[in-house]
């Protein structure tokens, strides 16, 4: 066990922690105001339901011994309830596997709150934490083990445990989650805005972001995390995570000078909400590629990735797709984006060693980026539109249009994010709340 | 009695303030409004979509004043308002039948 590698991974994993809030704020301040709480519940709930799913099971199928060695699944009960886990000789390479478990449930927590921002103001709450319960166990769990679970190898390089598909037999290079996360992601949001269907009113009196500053303030927590989420994928201390943090941070000043340059020359303005979408794109876009590229091939990726989103966020409004918050144009857009750029930029001067088209590597590693895009998207896709069809036939899933007028906030949650002016309230005498307002007026007498 | 009632641009609310009270104006109301006028509205731009924005913030004031005072008030308030752009806004005055100071019971111009 090396112990610096240890302190990395345990931060990192705490850096990524902070991104699903980060998302919460940057998502929340996208919505109209009677909207903001549920958005920001769609992610708690995320950390809630995965995070108890990823101990339960998640970590097992994900990185579990691998069924019949073909590298799609993970055995779902090897470590359930992680108990076989907790001695000091439980290693990750040079970690303790406890620390790698950790930092690998908030990469599953964020993909499943990352989806939240394509319903936004229609979803009821149940329904959305049942989605996301049975989405990560039939999706992310799987398409995790596919990416992220490398083989196990002796001194000799032979095989002796077999890790996913993707990482392994295909040898797609996804450091961080460009497949894993963003594109899984994206597909899944495309199958519930189909699902679902748009907001009444859709776009004309759906409103826009009604708070930009919490809008930046969640861009800024997405790109302070994501330092742990890139850096921290080296699962150590070491050059391989210096060389992720430059290029995590360069890429994404490229993307948001791309953004708004489109902007510039397109609407006549740069904004603040399309720096905030900037700086969101160019980190999808840089992480399946931060180990593989220079930091001038990361400039060129985030500066791609921000002038494609920018322009890839006005496509729903042609096809119709209320994708409230753009799930589609950033993430699964972006997350296409960087991983097929992996193949055209790599660079064999970077950590992973791997030349792509520009530097004489021809189509092999392009091919291998593509297969590997294509087939998480379709399975995402697919799967998403299953579950979110099943849940809508047997529970529903969306507000009643009475519902939705009144606006999710009120209706999920009994609650409304801002008071303004004198509508205090008054404590009403339903019995549960003046039977405890009843004590505590008694002890303060006493 | 009447009320005088201005519709302002919010920048000019201090000023108006002064004014009223150099004319010895003892209190007024002041609330958020937003509407439009000759001014129209503005167009804002998120993720490349165009949002008309058709009401424009604007300051209403409102204050009582016994019939002689109403003119100097109305006087004041546009001198402080006024910008000489579009989008100042308006004032205008309405009879009052009725007024009572909570507090005392005192009535009409007693109650100003």
């Amino acid at each position: 066990m090396d112990s610096g590698d240890t302190t990395w991974v345990l931060v990192s994993a705490a850096l990524v922690m902070l991104m699903t809030p980060g998302l919460a704020f940057f998502y929340g301040g996208m919505v109209r105001s009677r909207g903001v709480l549920n958005m920001l519940m769609m992610s708690l709930g995320s950390i809630g339901v995965v995070g108890v799913l990823w101990v339960l099971y998640g970590y097992s199928m994900a990185f579990g011994s691998d069924l019949g060695g073909v590298g799609l699944l993970g055995a779902p009960l090897e470590f359930f309830g992680l108990g076989q886990l907790l001695g000091a000789d439980q290693l990750s390479d040079t970690v303790p596997t406890m620390a790698f478990v950790a930092f690998q449930a908030m990469f599953a927590i964020l993909t499943v709150a990352l989806i939240s921002g394509a319903i936004a103001d229609r979803a009821r709450f149940g329904p959305w934490l049942l989605f996301g319960g049975l989405w990560a166990t039939l999706v992310y769990f799987p398409v995790a083990h596919w990416v992220f679970a490398f083989d196990e190898t002796d001194a000799a390089g032979t095989v002796t445990a077999p890790g996913g598909w993707i990482a392994n037999r295909l040898a797609a290079i996804d450091f961080a989650g460009g497949t894993a996360v963003h594109i899984n992601a994206g597909a899944a949001a495309l199958a519930l805005v189909i699902v679902l269907g748009k907001r009444t009113g859709w776009p004309r009196e759906t409103g826009k972001p009604h708070n930009m500053p919490l809008v930046v303030l969640g861009a800024a927590l997405l790109w302070f995390g994501w330092f742990g989420f890139n850096a921290g994928s080296a699962l150590a201390a070491g050059s391989t995570a210096a060389v992720v943090f430059v290029n995590t941070l360069v890429a994404t000043s490229a993307a948001m000078l791309g953004w708004i340059l489109t902007e510039r020359l397109r609407d006549g303005h740069a904004t603040t909400l399309g720096a905030a979408s900037g700086i969101i794109a160019g980190l999808v876009a840089i992480t399946p590629a931060c180990s593989s590229v220079t930091p001038l091939g990361a400039i060129a990726i985030g500066a791609i990735a921000g002038i494609v989103c920018a322009l890839a966020v006005s496509l729903k409004y042609r096809f119709g797709y209320d994708d409230s918050l753009d799930v589609v144009g950033v993430h699964l857009v972006g997350g296409l984006v960087g991983t097929l750029l992996v193949g055209v930029f790599g660079s064999a001067a970077a950590p992973a060693g791997v030349d792509g088209l520009f530097y004489g590597g021809g189509l092999d590693q392009l091919w291998r980026q593509a297969a590997g895009a294509v087939a998480v998207l379709a399975y995402s896709f697919v799967l998403s539109l299953a579950i979110a069809w099943a849940i809508r036939a047997t529970l529903g899933f969306r507000l009643s249009p009475e519902e939705e007028a009144e606006g999710v906030d009120e209706t999920e949650h009994a609650e409304s994010g801002y008071h303004f002016g004198d509508g205090r309230g008054s404590v009403t005498d339903a019995p549960a709340r003046t039977a405890s307002l009843g004590r505590e007026l008694e002890g303060s007498n006493t | 009695m009447k009320q005088v009632t201005a519709i302002v641009q919010p920048s000019r609310l201090a000023s108006l303030k002064e004014a009223l009270e150099g004319l010895g104006v003892l209190g007024m109301t002041v609330g958020r409004a937003q509407g439009y006028g000759r001014q129209k509205g503005h167009k804002e731009i998120y993720r490349g979509a165009e949002y008309a924005m058709d009401f424009i913030d604007k300051i209403r004031v409102e204050v009582l004043t016994d019939d002689a005072m109403a003119d100097k008030v109305v006087d004041g308030i546009v001198a402080a308002a006024r910008s000489g752009r579009v989008g100042d806004g308006k004032v205008w005055v309405t009879p009052v039948d009725t007024v009572v100071r909570v507090r005392t019971g005192q009535r009409d111009n007693e109650a100003l």
